[in-house]
């Protein structure tokens, strides 16, 4: 039987528009699954460079596997407000909001932005395909919505030197961008959007563009942002600096309820700290009912940050006669957490920041526990054994520069 | 008094499920005999040399629902169990075409392709009926209860089975009542858009039952087939190495294993009963076997309109198994080939030819293939599910040479005017046809055919009318009515009599289901 292959690209693992320059540069050839694409796992064969350069200089990563989806027409304001949990309502032209949306019971989704592209035009990003819960919802609605993931291709610059590589690639100043804002602008003769907004916590922008676009504004930027140290960056970088900022990830922090198939698996906003985003004073939204019920009766869980404490760490390690272990990467393994020898929660993700210096995880707390300051106990492996080391809950984000949001004077 | 050996039981039929039973026996210390009628044991699930060098798996081709449990307790990996994954389903099209594969990202894509929503709605509608078939697992897997004359364990099994009914979500409910009720085509339609997805996904609520995608209660028949588990994954299809018949022989090694005595072209002519109790069996050759208990793992009508006489049986209850819909409804075409079919749509190798072939354009090419049989015809134009066992496992042919195992549905046992050489031909023709409308190098490439109507099933298999199921898996004639009311717990109206196949709950496939439970239900009242 002969193996030739016949597939149409449509069968294949998609790759980016941007995949001629990503392949060639990735020196590792590791490569992760994002929504169908090869995405670069890291470029150089460890990842510390690429997440030093989202901290201290500036890291460019391929986003485009992101779903996004177009709502244009005089209704769409009005669908998304009822289908967000934020206020759209408020949300101007050239702002962006980012947002869970709930079921009808309240529970979450998937998260993403919002962004206002025109008095009747939107993009929603997501994390997993969502097209038919917006059709279902749009019933009857003047408005039309339109896939937009493989249609818009889509670079994240991340970093303190990205406004500065942005403002000598851009034909306008960045300069008075603000944080979740975006403006249309020019590399010389290609039109992009830029968004104020990343995945890292810090200054960043999001640069949406027309995928024929791909290659000349991947080379541009890498010209324009050598000076300033601009780095291809990939997901397991990212995946540690999303952790310092407390961003959530679907699928790995939350499952979504289309797919939860049990109960116990779905989360509220408030029970993925998310709360600030639920906007109760709005008309109605779906899931509003059940979240009043839910407020007015408290959450069962809550999400908060945990740092594992470093003496009791360094503790378990003496004693088998070693020094501290620490993950190299980002973990992803539901961890348990104990209070009084009781599960009272789990971590879902966590990593050893390498700018804190601090061990931390994101985590499940049940809420009679999750007050900030109390003390829990992570199970951790110790040379194949299993010990219990006190872990302390903190308020997240855990990394949040003031440059973040500020714009210069 | 049969006298010549003395038996514990005696297991009339080896097919699957009657081995199953002898080995379940044996484990458990009784002496047990199998008597089949072929040379070959396997009864529907049996590989042949048909033609020199070509292995076909002659008649059942694929084993979705073979118990987890019975592969273990038979020990049955040790005797040659070996499940190859049947890792895609291929619609081919006139200028296009279909492919699932085992990876989820890439069958996304591939249904984005054609509907997004579907690519969507598809990653909800696998884990949905999971759970469906978790819900509704522990109810094949318990012993019908008898519903008339109920004893203390019958009440017991009926409330674990009300329990669980009652822990179901109300999601569960609502889609286990639509699955219970509606077609396979009015359930699909309320997921999907993509009208070969819709078809090729309907077909597993039509195969071996005389209905169309459009017929209430199709439905349930899908869902029956989704329950296709191997090591635990729900709606995993699998290839035995060495084709079905190999399935058998494992379970045969294990019966042997066991202590149980296997006898070949040894076929019965009658059950013993003296006094309302069976006694034994009586050979067509004369020969009589005695023993305690007798299993016959052969169809409802042969356990009782056959190998009994009627006045043996309650009147009531012959009615009952004269009236168990057992209608045929496919064929089956074995073609040896030259090399391999080369589909227009997608020409080469590949995943495509490593899966289930689904020849399912549309509702409508399923619905008017039905449409012919319905009035006495074969399919001019028939729903196929085909494989190619010899690119799975390439001892199935010689080096480079292929087998490939067509299911064409319809085919009514009662056609018009009988089924002769002549028919039976022409069918084949259409097969061939059908084929060579997607891959039309297929008429080049066949050295063999071998061709197999209901009728053909029927006296080579013994299954009734050609029915591969031992009986329709419709609703009226499942769990506790299986093959009929009051006798749906493997026990029959003639004492020490029991049946083991699958005529009996849960129903049709390879799954040792039957055979394992009947053998649990004698030992327990041994």
């Amino acid at each position: 039987m002969s193996y030739n292959n016949q597939f149409t690209a449509e069968t294949q693992l998609k790759v980016s528009p941007f995949f001629e320059r990503t392949s060639k540069l990735n020196e590792s050839q590791e490569w992760r699954r994002w929504s169908g694409y090869l995405a670069a796992t890291n470029y150089e064969l460890t990842h510390e460079n690429e997440y030093f350069a989202i901290r201290t200089k500036a890291a460019l990563l391929d986003i485009t596997p992101l779903y996004k989806y177009i709502i244009e027409g005089p209704e769409a304001q009005r669908f998304l407000d009822r289908l967000v949990t934020r206020n759209i309502y408020i949300c101007k032209v050239g702002q962006v909001m980012y947002t869970p949306w709930c079921d009808e019971y309240g529970k979450v989704i998937d998260d993403g932005t919002v962004q206002r592209l025109s008095e009747h035009k939107f993009r929603i990003t997501s994390a997993e395909p969502n097209l038919e819960w917006l059709q279902y919802n749009a019933t009857g609605m003047d408005l039309i919505i339109s896939d937009d993931s493989v249609s818009t291709a889509a670079l994240a610059l991340q970093g303190p030197n990205s406004r500065v590589i942005l403002n000598t690639t851009a034909n306008d100043s960045l300069d008075s961008l603000k944080f979740f804002w975006m403006m249309d602008t020019k590399f010389g003769d290609i039109p992009v959007s830029i968004s104020r907004t990343g995945y890292t916590g810090d200054l960043g922008f999001e640069i949406w563009l027309d995928p024929k676009d791909a290659l000349s504004v991947w080379d541009l930027l890498l010209e324009k942002g050598n000076p300033y140290g601009i780095t291809p960056t990939g997901l397991q970088a990212l995946d540690i600096a999303r952790i310092e900022a407390g961003l959530i990830l679907l699928d790995v922090d939350y499952i979504s309820s289309r797919h939860a198939i049990i109960e116990a698996r779905k989360s509220s906003p408030y029970e993925l700290g998310l709360g600030w985003a639920v906007k109760m004073q709005k008309k109605d939204f779906i899931g509003k009912q059940a979240l009043q019920r839910e407020v007015a009766g408290g959450s069962e869980w809550e999400f908060m940050g945990i740092e594992i404490q470093w003496s009791e760490l360094e503790n378990h390690y003496r004693n088998v006669g070693l020094a501290p272990r620490l993950p190299s990467t980002a973990w992803r393994t539901s961890t348990p957490l104990y209070y009084n020898q009781e599960q009272v929660g789990y971590a879902t993700s966590g990593a050893w920041s390498p700018i804190l210096k601090r061990y931390i995880a994101l985590a499940h707390i049940k809420s009679p526990f999750a007050k900030e300051g109390t003390v829990l106990d992570f199970e951790l492996k110790v040379e194949h054994y299993r010990k219990l080391t006190p872990a302390q809950i903190v308020k997240t984000p855990f990394f949040d520069p003031e440059r973040k949001r500020s714009c210069p004077k | 008094m049969p006298e010549i050996k003395k038996y514990d039981a005696i297991v009339i039929g080896g097919g699957h499920n009657g081995l199953t039973a002898a080995a379940y026996l044996g484990q458990a210390g009784k002496k047990v005999l199998v008597l089949e009628r072929r040379h070959v044991l396997g009864g529907a699930a049996v590989t042949e040399e048909v033609f020199p060098g070509f292995k076909f798996s002659v008649c059942s081709y694929v084993v979705s629902l073979m118990k987890p449990n019975v592969m273990r307790e038979l020990m049955l990996p040790r005797f040659g169990l070996e499940l190859l994954p049947l890792e895609s389903t291929f619609t081919p099209l006139d200028n296009d075409y279909l492919l699932r594969t085992a990876d989820g990202d890439q069958t996304y894509r591939e249904i984005a392709r054609h509907s997004a929503q579907d690519a969507e709605t598809y990653m909800r509608f696998g884990p949905l009926m999971g759970q469906i078939g978790m819900a509704v697992r522990p109810i094949l897997e318990t012993i019908a209860p008898n519903a008339i004359r109920p004893t203390i364990s019958d009440l017991s099994s009926g409330k674990k089975l009300l329990d669980h009914i009652k822990s179901l979500s109300s999601e569960q409910f609502e889609y286990l009542t639509k699955l219970m009720t509606m077609s396979s085509a009015d359930f699909l339609d309320e997921w999907f858009e993509f009208e070969p997805l819709k078809a090729t996904m309907s077909t597993s609520g039509i195969i071996g039952t005389f209905m169309g995608p459009r017929s209430p209660g199709s439905a349930y028949v899908m869902l029956h087939h989704y329950m296709g588990d191997i090591d635990g994954a729900f709606r995993a299809w699998g290839f035995q190495r060495g084709g079905t018949g190999a399935v058998s022989m494992a379970i045969a090694r294990s019966a042997e294993h066991y202590g149980a005595d296997i006898m070949t072209e040894a076929p019965v002519e009658k059950v013993i009963v003296k006094n309302g109790r069976a006694i034994g069996v009586a050979l067509e050759n004369g020969d009589e076997y005695g023993s305690n208990i007798v299993i016959s793992g052969l169809d409802p009508k042969l356990s009782f309109l056959k190998l009994l006489d009627e006045h043996d049986l309650p009147s009531d209850f012959v009615q009952d198994i004269k009236h168990f819909r057992i209608r045929g409804s496919s064929g089956k075409v074995n073609l040896a080939l030259d090399g391999l079919p080369n589909f227009t749509c997608l020409p080469g190798g590949g995943h495509h030819l490593r899966g289930a072939i689904s020849i399912s354009p549309s509702y409508d090419h399923l619905e008017k293939a039905y449409d012919d049989a319905k009035y006495g015809n074969f399919s001019q134009k028939p729903f196929m599910d085909i494989i190619l066992p010899s690119v799975l496992d390439p001892d199935m042919a010689p080096p480079g040479k292929h087998v490939m195992s067509c299911f064409v549905q319809y085919a009514p046992y009662d056609i018009n005017g009988g089924w002769d050489d002549h028919k039976r031909e022409a069918f084949g023709d259409a097969v061939v046809n059908a084929i060579a409308e997607y891959a039309p190098n297929i008429k080049d490439i066949i050295l063999h055919r071998q061709v197999l109507t209901p009728a053909d099933l029927e006296s080579i298999f013994g299954l009734t009318e050609g029915n591969i199921f031992h009986g329709e898996l419709t609703l009226q004639q499942l769990f506790s009515l299986r093959p009929a009311v009051k006798w749906a717990d493997y026990s029959t109206p003639v004492k020490n009599y029991y049946q083991c196949g699958s005529g009996t709950h849960p129903g049709g496939g390879i799954t040792g289901s039957p055979g394992e439970m009947a053998a649990k239900k004698i030992l327990g009242i041994w």
